[in-house]
């Protein structure tokens, strides 16, 4: 697996040895014992995620515009140099590939993220278009700088008006002489910042944003930490909440973002997109599958245990293999991922489920396992995000 | 009469809070009123030296009870807790002993000082856990009347008896030890590291003047095990922002549910008319009306100056006058320059937990003997807490707040002259210990408050300073708090209650008392 170029700080950081792999790259999962710590870092004072491995594509050319809104869900054209936007992509059949950020940087350049491999599909579908496409997934290392006082710290290190920088927008600005684009995005749910350096300065703006970060109990945070958040953000992680339909067979493997309550981030009626068609027809038959968000009753759960003579056992860190959801002992559906909520002090869960039983405060059940015995522990349905602080946006 | 609420309560401590905002949500009219200028009782944050703000008396949740945080949905109000899970304990050689957040760390830790320890650690825990989870369902009922328990006292009863017998015949044994052994005997027959015991110890002897040899204090340690934070047992937190942020939060449920809370509002007498409380007086001379008034104070100013001797029976004055209040803990905050340092720690991460100075178990019984005489030990035992270790919100950026309790200083100690003097040699006891262990302490002292037992009383309202609103011996709990026959929240005059920590479940922030009371009131059918 091949470090990141923040890797001569993560790993020494990394008390646990617990690594992942992610697209190849060295990811931390948690550094030191406890991923509770580093999510309360998230949402109290301010931590670190190297999100290096995402894979970056510059496309520019006076068809740069063209070929995006010809590709994503979002409408481009809605947006300004300086924005940014979040975005689903889709094949023919209107099924989702991906979904990532979307940058507009300047006049006729654009910078994306994903999650998977995309080269082959932007230049598939640039045929005749007056566009460059490039992977510049090793030109960048991006961190994410989420966290109520991460604004704090950036505004001790730059002169550049941090505060005028509204939610998914971006700038070039230098940070403790170090030139990046700051990005007012993330994926915690947070107040929060992705920063784009080149390679060789990553670990110059590491130690910056580290030594003045620590009058503000900043921490690095990994993958269990990551997720308790995004999950409570009500933010859907491929392979976990869906699939890419460029990596699966069948179709039932498949969703549509319309499905995947995405629907805010589909525009039907902008011009030609890779779906749109698809998607319009889906829209009108009705959806197969509607994606809510769950509250795991406790009092069911805990009574669930005291069967056993246990205590109520929760889910301190999330999981994300799929579990089914029952409406009166009919199966509906099926949670993909779930955690305790710091927080909230609840158990949250992000499900799919057959619409007609997708109603906000219903009452279904989700399947839960003690010492190897199925249960089904009661739940209702609320609304997401799990967890949406005014601060984010602010 | 015509009434202006339905309920008045009096004290807006977290309990008198909880009591109200269960009320209000119950569609009741509810007035709290407080003393001070702000609520929170013994869980207030205060901005004392500007910049800084100090946990100023409670410091650490966790027994706050999980149906309070899910039923007012206090999540929602700014519940916001850090747990403080690990645990730092310098010895007078230069060593420690640790506690880590991941358990086989700590094994590893109990190990280099007994392997024998190590070994039976998980035993000794699982044993403990057995009998805190048989024993904690109590915790959620209102106290049978053993004179006259009526059906749902039997019930009661019945269940209690239900829960010890799942024990079974072993755990019964422990059962029995823990509610009558003092907590160094209890751990001896367990440990033999001189250090684990003194650390496992002192959850025995907070706000109690007994010391760890005194018997009765295991049970205490059994009190506190029932902490617990998101279903974890024994498990402590801070609140971001200090333990006001806790009462803020059950205050901003309260007044969602439409409840009215008045600050700088002391009452000075419970109305009462043919035996049956109707109002309240307060000290600007006003009068306010309601079907029901509660007391949150303790059940000294509950009993003997909210109402009248007369209205009681002789017994329950008597019981109250001889309820233990016995102020023993102090409290000192600093607002420092920078982290301090602790020669002896190694992994500068401990700093986010608990810091105990409590080297030994001699230390801790010759701490407590100083404080038997009408002293403060001149060794006291410490526990300290740098909120601003994981929350910035307390202090300015790369400064911090320390936070420490102390045990034992006892309310009256005349020969240290007037108060201010006795304040101050006890302050000065408290940093001369620290700085045994922490030798640059003192350089970094930018403001001290310090409060000793007397200082609670006076200003928190807690007779003699008793953090917990009387002792928590097992004299004076379940059926006996505060008094027996009167601990189901009623009293002797009809429609006032009692919902402070004088009562079941008792002291510490819980809720518990505050949430039975209303539930109390509300069958009553008020
Ligand atoms: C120094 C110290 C440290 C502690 N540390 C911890 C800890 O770390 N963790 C923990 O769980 N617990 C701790 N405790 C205990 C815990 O804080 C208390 O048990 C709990 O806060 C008591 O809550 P309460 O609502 O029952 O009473 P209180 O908080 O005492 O509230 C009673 C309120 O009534 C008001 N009042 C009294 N008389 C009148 C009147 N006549 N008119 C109007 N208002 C009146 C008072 O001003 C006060 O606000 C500590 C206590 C102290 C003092």
């Amino acid at each position: 697996m091949k470090p990141t170029p923040f890797h001569p700080r993560t790993s020494e950081l990394l008390d646990s040895y617990d690594w992942n792999e992610w697209s190849g790259w060295l990811s931390a999962n948690v550094y030191d014992l406890n991923p509770t710590h580093e999510y309360l870092a998230i949402r109290t004072s301010c931590g670190v995620f190297d999100t290096s491995p995402l894979y970056k594509y510059q496309i520019q050319g006076r068809d740069a515009l063209k070929l995006i809104n010809r590709v994503i869900t979002q409408d481009v054209t809605r947006y300004a140099v300086g924005k940014s936007m979040y975005s689903p992509w889709c094949d023919d059949k209107g099924k989702i590939i991906d979904d990532g950020i979307v940058a507009w940087v300047d006049d006729n350049s654009f910078r994306m993220t994903t999650a998977e491999p995309t080269l082959f599909w932007l230049e598939d579908n640039a045929i005749n278009l007056d566009v460059s496409i490039e992977d510049i997934t090793e030109a960048y290392a991006i961190m994410a700088f989420q966290g109520p006082y991460s604004r704090e710290v950036l505004k001790r290190l730059t002169k550049a008006d941090v505060n005028g920088l509204k939610y998914f927008s971006l700038m070039d600005i230098e940070l403790a002489g170090i030139p990046i684009t700051l990005s007012r995005t993330g994926f915690t749910g947070d107040m929060g910042y992705e920063l784009w350096v080149e390679p060789d300065k990553a670990v110059a703006l590491w130690d910056a944003i580290f030594e003045v970060g620590q009058d503000y109990r900043i921490r690095p945070f990994g993958d269990y930490a990551l997720d308790i958040a995004r999950i409570e953000a009500g933010l859907l992680l491929a392979k976990v909440d869906f699939n890419s339909s460029t990596k699966v067979m069948y179709e039932h493997e498949k969703s549509t973002p319309l499905e995947l309550g995405l629907s805010w981030a589909v525009k039907l009626g902008k011009d030609y997109f890779v779906g749109q068609k698809a998607l319009i027809k889906d829209k009108k038959v009705g959806l197969k599958w509607n994606t809510v968000g769950l509250e795991v009753d406790l009092k069911s759960l805990e009574s669930i245990y005291a069967k056993y003579g246990m205590p109520l056992s929760l889910p301190y860190r999330s999981w994300g293999e799929a579990v089914p959801v029952y409406s009166q002992g009919k199966l509906i559906g099926k949670a993909t991922s779930g955690t305790w909520s710091p927080m909230l002090k609840k158990y949250i869960a992000i499900a799919r489920i057959k619409p007609q039983y997708a109603k906000l405060g219903n009452q279904i059940e989700m399947e839960v396992t003690v010492d190897a015995e199925r249960h089904n522990a009661k739940a209702k349905i609320v609304k997401m995000p799990f967890f949406n602080p005014s601060r984010k946006m602010s | 009469m015509n009434k202006d609420f339905d309920v008045i309560v009096v004290g807006g401590g977290h309990n008198g809070l909880t009591t109200a905002a269960y009320l209000a949500k119950a569609g009741k009219k509810v007035l709290v009123l407080e003393r001070r200028y702000l609520v929170g009782g013994a869980a207030v944050s205060e901005e004392i030296y500007p910049g800084f703000i100090y946990t100023v008396c409670s410091y650490v949740v966790s027994l706050l009870r999980p149906e309070v945080i899910q039923e007012l949905e206090l999540y929602k109000h700014g519940l916001h807790l850090l747990p403080t899970d690990s645990g730092f304990i310098p010895m007078e050689n230069g060593d420690y002993l640790a506690r880590y957040p991941d358990h086989a760390r700590s094994l590893d830790e109990i190990r280099r000082h007994s392997l024998r320890d190590a070994d039976v650690h998980d035993e000794f825990d699982n044993m403990l856990y057995e009998i805190a989870f048989a024993v904690k369902p109590i915790l959620g009922y209102t106290p049978p009347n053993l004179t006259n328990p009526g059906l749902s006292g039997t019930q009661t009863l019945n269940r209690f008896r239900k829960h010890l017998q799942s024990l079974g015949k072993e755990k019964f044994h422990w059962f029995t030890k823990i509610m009558t052994m003092s907590v160094y005997d209890f751990l001896s027959e367990w440990f033999e590291s001189d250090v684990l015991i003194s650390s496992i110890s002192l959850n025995g002897i907070i706000g109690t003047m007994l010391g760890i040899k005194s018997p009765g204090t295991a049970y205490v340690l059994l009190h506190h095990y029932m902490g617990e934070l998101d279903g974890a047992y024994s498990a402590w937190a801070s609140q971001k922002g200090g333990t006001g942020g806790v009462s803020e939060a059950i205050a901003s449920a309260a007044r969602s549910y439409g409840s009215e809370i008045r600050v700088n509002a002391p009452v000075k007498q419970v109305i009462v008319k043919n035996g049956r409380a109707i109002g309240v007086a307060l000290e600007n001379g006003d009068e306010l009306y309601a079907d029901i008034v509660v007391s949150g104070a303790d059940p000294y100013v509950t009993f003997r100056k909210l109402v009248d001797e007369k209205d009681l029976p002789t017994e329950l004055v008597e019981s109250i006058d001889n309820f233990k209040f016995r102020g023993s803990s102090g409290k000192v905050n600093l607002s420092l320059d920078a982290l301090p340092d602790f020669p002896a720690m190694k992994d500068k991460s401990l700093m986010q937990g608990g810091i105990y100075i409590c080297p030994s178990t001699d230390f801790m019984e010759q701490a407590y003997d100083d404080a038997k005489y009408d002293d403060f030990s001149k060794r006291p035992f410490l526990e300290c807490v740098i909120p601003t270790a994981v929350d910035p919100s307390m202090a300015p950026p790369g400064k911090h707040v320390m936070s420490i309790f102390v045990q034992w200083a006892s309310y009256n100690m005349p020969k240290y002259g007037d108060r201010d003097q006795q304040r101050e040699a006890f302050g000065n006891a408290v940093l001369d210990t620290l700085a045994e262990f922490c030798p640059n302490i003192k350089d970094l002292i930018l403001h001290q408050q310090v409060l000793t037992p007397w200082d609670i009383e006076d200003s928190i309202g807690l007779t003699q300073g008793n953090i917990f609103g009387g002792e928590l011996t097992l004299d004076q709990l379940f059926f006996f708090r505060p008094a027996i026959g009167w601990a189901d929240y009623k009293t002797p005059i009809r429609n006032y209650y009692q919902c402070g920590s004088g009562t079941h479940p008792g002291g510490g922030i819980t809720g518990g008392p505050g949430r039975l009371a209303a539930l109390r009131i509300l069958k009553d059918g008020a």
